[in-house]
């Protein structure tokens, strides 16, 4: 047992709980229990994030050097398979299928998801397309970026084009059913007096995701079928040499995968609120402006994907509409970032390792958030498209954003997941390596993207030679970063203390309604709503009275 | 019988234990199979987007390549699938009313138009095949002026009418499954759900080639 | 939603509004109308899609949730046609050369 002394937590360990209540694979491989299935794509997302990680470091080692370490086409399967795996594999389910899975059911006090078998059949699809996925991997990968750009999809390349597109297809039903499931939740699984405006905003902000899993994955689907069936028959769609256009897939492609990258930040914000609120005691600042923001968001994303298109030879006035509504998209983040920071004003304040993660976050979002609108201004565009610039765009707001948010929610979360406590004094110490490892990687990225070093190359100028070194030296000490919490989470899950039901003092129902570790069907008794949520004012005037 | 005093409600007929009630279940199941034909929307409607962009990039292609639309067959075709969607609406409503043979019945009729769709479809595709007009190494068109756009134009054809045709024979499946489901008695008033989904699902199919058949048989022929 | 059961006689009158309106599409088309044939053919197939939705989807008695998410599906599918067709359309005004 643990030698460390904390509040008894009565007869956590004996009381059945959604972990303990039934043992063996098939009791995890035939679960329908929303929480069991979290924990399956828990674990499955996180090994596809070490493989994207691992060619990540391959292409950092590579570019050690101006003139590469691989020859090209190696170098073009590297940067080709780290983006399809991070993306599709990795960011687009990581905190919905996770976080929002395990949470949603309990956040709107329900015993499961409106579709537990869908549910799982989500993620059984999930994983025959990591098998598509890995199996183009093995049989020598793919080299057409994870963009997928014809004629050289459909034409030229001569790697496992289908195979890893028809990857890609299948994990789009993945995220089309989870969507789906919780659209219907939200709408139909409420608790009595969980009205909509009650609901906490994670919910909020994936029901806005999954708006958008629903609208726009659809569209990525239908686009790789005519790029697998152009790549059979050469009719010359996007061809232009047989009289098509190229420019057409890629209206077809960015009306999904701009979307898509809205699918990934949304439940990162998701996360923040929820921790901003509890770390600083106080509920969110504007919780109606930051609700609609995210359905704002969801809204207007699908109409900027025109910006991945300025240079392609798409017209100069479809380009300046896009390039203006590209700007409007960023008022709804920026409204979340501004009530953040007002939630945090005159609050009370706790640098628990989740609260780490959120300041982590809303810097790095806000940078690259800012550097997007640098992209969104044609003129500017011109100059640093393809480079290095957006590289470093990117990646501030999906690594700096999106994954910190993850960490930040994960640990929050770990004592209600797993009914343990992490050691804090360890997580705070990865969250500082990851913060200093990351901005390492990825800040001097930003300005080889402005003094021109282009992005896919194997190789480059030699007086881009330091910042590269630099970068790759982050990348190290990020990768350690991420190392770290693998050790101690696993070790906590076996070993750690065991958590009070609500070690955090939070607000919501998954806290304060819901046994630490949740038992299969949530709730002891049925849950019923009654406070505004974030009521932490409410505990403020106990505690003065008290 | 002391039981009865004691006995739970009866546990209404499919009801799944995460549910409070059969309507929440019948609203979420609806809510559902709306929220996946906005999916199918999306998913045609690419396609439907690439048709419109070339058949205003290619004109006067798109005028020569509707001659070789059969629009007899298509009119039959919609036809049959406008007959289709009206024995699926009454076999949902046999459904409503818990009348086993008439579902049985109207299910039964519906997939027999399905298939004879399928079977009118499959003679298209073989003429155009005698035609050389399938994209791909084997394709021959007569204009050699519109060689190349003539073969986009039929490569979109075969893709959306494809991928109708495909969304016809999971329809047909799942037709086969609700008859055997009815066969077996699992229909009643109190809950036929999979009937009106899989109603919901093959009107969606028929609206999808509603929309088709307009758009690649008869538009062009006057152009 | 225990609703009332619809008559049959209401969807034998929409079955045969829409064989009707197929006839009607076919022979319009057969006419020379310009661009008309196509503005015609479509308004018909969206009369005869509205009475597929409205009737036999019974989007007449649904919710207005179910509705809202129908017409959704409808709006995007149009944002998705009409910003990449503006592309298209707006890319003579330069006064560049054709790109084909």
């Amino acid at each position: 047992m643990s030698t460390l002394v904390q509040p008894h937590p009565f007869d956590v360990e004996t009381k059945p709980n959604y972990l303990n209540v039934d043992y063996g694979w098939k009791s995890w491989l035939f679960t329908t229990d929303h929480k069991r299935i979290a924990l399956l794509y828990l674990f499955s997302i996180t090994a596809f994030f070490f493989v994207g990680g691992g060619f990540a470091v391959a292409m950092r080692v590579n570019l050690l050097f101006p003139d590469g370490l691989f020859d090209h086409d190696t170098y073009n399967k590297m940067f080709t398979m780290h983006g399809v795996i991070m993306v599709f594999f990795f960011l687009v389910p990581s905190i919905p299928a996770t976080l929002g899975n395990f949470l949603i059911p309990i956040m709107v006090g329900s015993r499961d998801l409106a579709f537990p078998r869908i549910n799982l059949l989500s993620w059984y699809i999930y994983i025959v397309a990591g098998i598509f996925t890995l199996g183009a991997v093995v049989r020598g990968g793919v080299d057409t970026g994870w963009t997928f750009y014809a004629p050289f999809s459909t034409t030229y390349s001569n790697t496992h084009v289908i195979l890893a597109a028809t990857g890609v297809f299948i994990s789009g039903f993945s995220s089309i059913l989870t969507g789906l499931n919780f659209i219907v939740t939200i709408h139909k699984m409420r608790c009595p007096g969980m009205t909509w405006s009650r609901l906490p905003l994670f919910v909020w902000s994936h029901y806005a995701t999954s708006l958008i899993q629903v609208l726009g994955t659809p569209v990525i689907a239908i686009t790789l079928v005519l790029l697998g069936l152009e790549r059979v028959l050469h009719a010359g769609i996007f061809d232009p040499n047989l009289g098509g256009d190229p420019i057409l897939f890629q209206h077809l492609f960015w009306f999904y995968s701009h979307p898509a990258v809205y699918i990934m930040i949304l439940p990162g914000m998701a996360v923040i609120s929820e921790l901003v609120a509890c770390f600083s005691r106080k509920a969110v600042f504007g919780y109606a402006f930051v609700a609609f923001s995210s359905l704002g968001i969801a809204v207007l994303s699908f109409v900027v994907w025109g910006h991945h298109l300025f240079v392609s030879g798409q017209s100069m006035y479809a380009s300046m509409v896009f390039s203006f509504l590209s700007m409007a998209v960023a008022v709804p983040s920026a409204i979340k970032v501004f009530n953040w920071t007002a939630t945090m004003f005159r609050g009370s304040i706790s640098w628990d390792t989740p609260m780490l993660y959120a300041f982590g976050f809303i810097g790095l979002f806000t940078i690259g958030g800012l550097t997007g609108l640098f992209l969104a201004t044609m003129a500017v565009d011109v100059h640093v498209t393809d480079t290095y610039f957006v590289i470093a765009h990117f990646h501030y707001v999906m690594v700096g954003g999106m994954v910190m948010a993850y960490m930040g929610g994960l640990h929050f979360w770990f004592p209600k997941i797993t009914g343990r406590l992490y050691p804090e004094t360890w997580a705070k110490f990865a969250a500082l390596v990851i913060f200093v490892g990351f901005n390492l990687t990825f800040f001097p990225q930003f300005i080889l993207g402005y003094l021109g070093m282009p992005r896919r190359y194997a190789t480059y100028a030699v007086e881009f030679h330091t910042l590269n070194v630099m970068s790759t030296a982050g990348a190290s000490i990020l990768g350690l970063g991420y190392i770290l919490p693998m050790i101690y989470f696993a070790w906590a899950w076996r070993k750690g203390p065991l958590s009070p039901q609500n070690p955090w003092k939070a607000k919501g129902l998954e806290w304060e309604q819901s046994p630490t570790p949740p038992p299969t069907f949530n709730f002891d008794h049925p849950p019923v709503v009654t406070e505004p949520a974030y009521n932490y004012a409410g505990d403020e005037e106990e505690v003065t009275h008290g | 019988m002391a039981d009865s005093e004691t006995a739970v409600a009866v546990h209404p007929p499919g009801l799944q234990h995460h549910f409070d009630d059969s309507a929440q279940q019948l609203e979420s199941s609806t809510l559902g199979m709306w929220v996946f034909l906005v999916t199918e929307i999306m998913f045609f409607g690419g396609m439907f987007a690439s048709y419109t962009i070339y058949r205003n990039l290619f004109p006067e292609a798109f005028a020569s390549t509707s001659h070789y639309m059969n629009v007899t067959i298509g009119a039959i075709n919609t036809g049959v699938l406008i007959c289709s969607s009206l024995t699926m609406v009454l076999a949902v409503r046999a459904a409503q009313l818990g009348r086993k043979n008439a579902i049985i019945l109207f299910l039964v009729l519906t997939l027999i138009l399905g298939l004879v769709f399928l079977s009118l479809k499959y003679v298209e595709y073989h003429e155009k095949w005698e035609d050389h007009h399938i994209p791909g190494p084997g394709f021959q068109y007569a204009d050699p002026r519109y060689f190349h756009q003539a073969q986009i134009l039929f490569y979109l054809y075969f893709a959306m009418t494809g991928m109708h045709a495909i969304h016809m024979i999971v329809g047909a499946g799942l037709l086969c499954t609700l008859i055997g489901m009815a066969v077996r008695n699992r229909f009643s008033a109190e809950w036929y759900t999979p009937v009106e989904m899989i109603g919901l699902y093959w009107h969606f199919v028929d609206i999808v080639w509603i929309f088709l058949f307009p758009l690649l048989y008869l538009i062009g022929h006057t152009s | 939603m225990t609703h009332q059961v619809v008559s049959v006689k209401t969807y034998v009158a929409v079955f045969l509004a829409l064989i009707a309106l197929t006839i009607t599409t076919v022979a319009v088309s057969k006419l020379e109308l310009g661009e008309y044939n196509f503005v015609c053919a479509m308004t018909i197939a969206v009369i005869k899609a509205s009475l597929v939705f409205w009737f036999f989807m019974d989007l007449r008695r649904s919710s207005s949730m179910t509705r809202l998410f129908a017409g959704a599906g409808i709006f995007w599918l149009a944002i998705m046609l009409f910003f990449t067709l503006s592309d298209y359309f707006s890319r003579g005004w330069l006064g560049l050369s054709k790109w084909w």
